[in-house]
């Protein structure tokens, strides 16, 4: 049923240890996947009662055009956003360390693109209607640049995640035997493209993945700048803002690598991959995250200060409501829980542990959505002549669908892992070969001195 | 920030200094025109350079459809606020002569109050901005421009995407949250100049009864109000009507230091308030 050590050859545990979800997922595999897709299906039931019904049941209205589905497209593409950006910053800088975790966070970059993306139909009034995008776009829109950013990232997210995948399927085509299956094994043939790990070979997929990890890196900063202009390209208060591009790709940056730690760490217990992944993986990754949420910090510093102090009427309004009237509580619960705790909890030696680790990115997770809403609803329901305000009601529909999206991406994950590696096999043995020293003690002495 | 802004008079309807209105569904500013090039230009991609040369020849496009071939004319409203009391009657007519959902007030009123702390009432309709950011930022071409100077809203293209109603600067823009309760008593077919009934799921909002005013009839609003306030005009001809007086367009606007909503946005609206005496106009 299952390879055997034997039949993996070389690197015969790690071999084993990256297949295990592909041939045994575990007990527990089975219960949560079918709670997770319970709640999927839920808010895909959900979202066909929103359609019936109309957008209202989302809790919408006049003076609160946009709310929860806006700050989900922005969050959920934003974590897709550090996954891929991790990835390839270590693999351009050649971090080594990064050859265990660089799956999962390529993984999690195309689930979480998927599943953000989703946001952009789900908030729609007409979603049938959305192949006009392609067919009578105004290029003008900002949202059109949208469309054509994210299906651009979308491909090159895909791409990453496959390129390096190449030799791994290679090794799945060659050791899983009949044990995988019809469809796996035909899965493992076609996407092995015949990889023989001939030096051509090598030397051709090693210049794609470099490219396309230098791609990816500008795809990724258009893909949120661009979801950041759709809101600062109108002259709402609040969004209308320069830092918007930057302050969102930042702000996507610390969430994602933040869930990286979080899936990384749920992974590495439910398949059991500590051998490969310790807390020297999870303490670099809090640093990255760590740094990344002080640039987040010194810029919603920065915009509250500059349209604080000058304190024009409309801008006024937003700085109040955040800092002291109704959004206060959300947004220093924000600044506290999901910035600085997370900072300090990665910095502090004292808790330099996994779990306080996780807890940061838990937590740094969790407040960037808070934050997103924070920025979409205050300006989205501030009143832009008179002194009304609207207000957005949080109805279970929205509230299903939020939680379906977010059940989406660990089985999405889920899936993945039950056909290709988790572990990228073939860059960890890769790194290992380059770490261990040649046997210089083995060569005859002054051997070549003498001629 | 203020919602008014005084600017000298003359630069306001010195007409020689506003653009001539196009006969083309969608005006291009130059600056959305580089906008355009710019986002054709980094898309490298066929199907929506494909799609906006097959749009511009679009022989469904609304702005065609029953188009009689009168001069073009180049619509404006002149708000009177020292006339208005604030009955709402303008907003009532709207609605049930467009067969419009309570919620829907194409025409607001709404009772402000300036920095005296004196109370005013302040209709607002769509501006028909002849620089909209609305139809600059419509993905689909769905909010257009007519010939004369109109934003117009074509729901059979709108994708509901509410962009729109995030650039609109004046709340003049509508969402049909559910499907609406009220229908005109014979079924016709909406047409973006009389969108009735409301299509759910897109946006509307107020068409300056392009529907009445391009067959030299009133608009409701200013047919039910009592007290005269509101005026309708063209910029070319150079008159107003309220119903009752005629006045040349320009004088009135210059004599009766007419301003336009958040000039400072630089959406040149086509709907002029004339303030109260010497009230401050700063609320």
């Amino acid at each position: 049923m299952v390879a055997t050590a034997a039949e993996f050859g070389e690197g015969a545990a790690l071999r084993a240890a990256a297949f295990r979800p592909v041939q045994t997922p575990g007990r527990w595999f089975w219960p949560v996947f079918a709670a997770l897709g319970a709640l999927v299906a839920v808010a895909a039931a959900a979202y066909g009662y929103q359609l019936l019904a109309g957008l209202w049941v989302a809790g919408y209205g006049d003076a609160a055009f946009y709310g929860i589905y806006e700050a989900n497209l922005v969050a959920f593409i934003g974590v897709s956003y550090g996954g891929a950006l991790v990835s390839a910053v270590l693999r351009l800088t050649n971090a080594r360390w990064r050859a265990p975790i660089t799956r999962m966070a390529e993984a999690m970059a195309l689930v979480s693109l998927v599943v953000g993306g989703s946001f952009a139909i789900i908030h729609l009034g007409r979603p049938e209607r959305i192949w006009q995008l392609v067919t009578r776009p105004q290029a003008a829109s900002p949202i059109v640049w949208d469309v054509i950013a994210i299906s651009t990232y979308l491909a090159a997210t895909l791409i990453f995640l496959y390129l390096p995948l190449i030799p791994d399927l290679a090794i799945a085509r060659d050791r899983l035997g009949p044990s995988a299956g019809r469809l796996r094994r035909a899965f493992y043939r076609v996407t092995a493209v015949g990889w023989t790990a001939t030096p051509a070979q090598r030397q051709r997929l090693n210049w794609s993945v470099g490219a396309i990890a230098i791609l990816i890196i500008p795809l990724a900063i258009t893909v949120h700048s661009v979801l950041a202009w759709a809101f600062s390209m109108t002259s709402r208060p609040g969004w209308h803002s320069t830092i918007f591009g930057p302050y969102f790709v930042i702000g996507a940056l610390y969430s994602g690598v933040a869930l990286v730690i979080v899936v990384v760490a749920a992974f590495r217990k439910a398949y059991r991959l500590e051998p490969y992944i310790g807390l020297p993986h999870f303490v670099s990754l809090a640093r990255i995250m760590a740094v990344l949420g002080g640039v987040y910090l010194y810029f919603t510093f920065s915009e509250m200060l500059t349209t604080g102090y000058v304190r024009t009427r409309e801008e006024a309004s937003i700085v109040a409501v955040l800092l002291e009237g109704s959004f206060a509580p959300a947004f220093w619960g924000f600044m506290i829980a999901g910035i600085l705790i997370p900072i300090a909890l990665s910095l502090v030696p004292a808790t330099r542990q996994v779990r306080y680790l996780v807890l940061a990115g838990v937590l740094a997770v969790v407040g960037m959505w808070l934050k997103r809403l924070l920025i979409t609803l205050p300006t989205a329901t501030a009143p832009l002549i008179g002194d009304v305000w609207g207000s957005v009601q949080f109805t279970w529909v929205a509230i299903v669908i939020t939680l379906g999206a977010t059940a989406a991406i660990p089985l999405g994950l889920m899936i993945i892992f039950r056909f290709v590696p988790i572990l990228a096999l073939d860059e960890m043995m890769e790194a290992d070969s380059r770490e261990l020293p040649q046997p210089v003690a083995e060569q005859p002495l002054g051997a070549e001195g003498v001629l | 920030m203020r919602y008014f802004t005084l600017t000298a008079q003359s630069d306001r309807v010195d007409l020689a200094e506003l653009p001539q209105v196009g006969d083309s569904a969608v005006r291009m500013s130059r600056r959305q025109a580089l906008l355009a090039l710019a986002a054709a230009g980094g898309a490298l991609a066929a199907g929506p350079l494909l799609g906006a040369l097959v749009q511009g020849s679009d022989p469904a496009d609304p702005t065609h459809q029953g188009m009689e071939p009168l001069p073009p004319r180049r619509w404006a409203m002149v708000i009177d606020l020292r006339r208005c009391d604030g009955c709402k009657k303008c907003t009532e007519a709207c609605q049930a002569k467009h067969y419009l959902p309570p919620q829907q007030e194409w025409i607001k009123v709404y009772t402000l109050r300036d920095r005296t702390g004196a109370e005013f009432n302040m209709p607002r309709l769509c501006m028909h901005c002849e620089d909209a950011p609305c139809v600059r930022v419509c993905p689909v071409t769905a909010t257009f421009v007519d010939r004369d100077g109109l934003v117009l809203v074509d729901q059979d293209k709108c994708i509901g995407c509410r962009l729109c109603m995030a650039a609109c600067p004046y709340e003049a823009r509508y969402f049909n949250w559910t499907e609406p309760k009220t229908r005109p008593p014979l079924p016709t077919k909406a047409t973006p100049e009389f969108p009735s009934p409301q299509q759910r799921g897109t946006v509307g909002k107020c068409v300056l009864c392009v529907h009445n005013i391009k067959f030299g009839q009133l608009p409701y609003c200013l047919e039910a109000c009592t007290m005269g306030a509101i005026y309708i005009g063209d910029l070319d001809a150079d008159v107003a009507t309220n119903g009752t007086e005629t006045v040349r367009l320009s004088s009135f606007l210059s004599e009766n230091n007419a301003i336009r909503l958040k000039e400072e946005l630089n959406t040149k609206p086509r709907v002029w308030y004339i303030p109260g005496h010497g009230e401050d106009l700063e609320w």
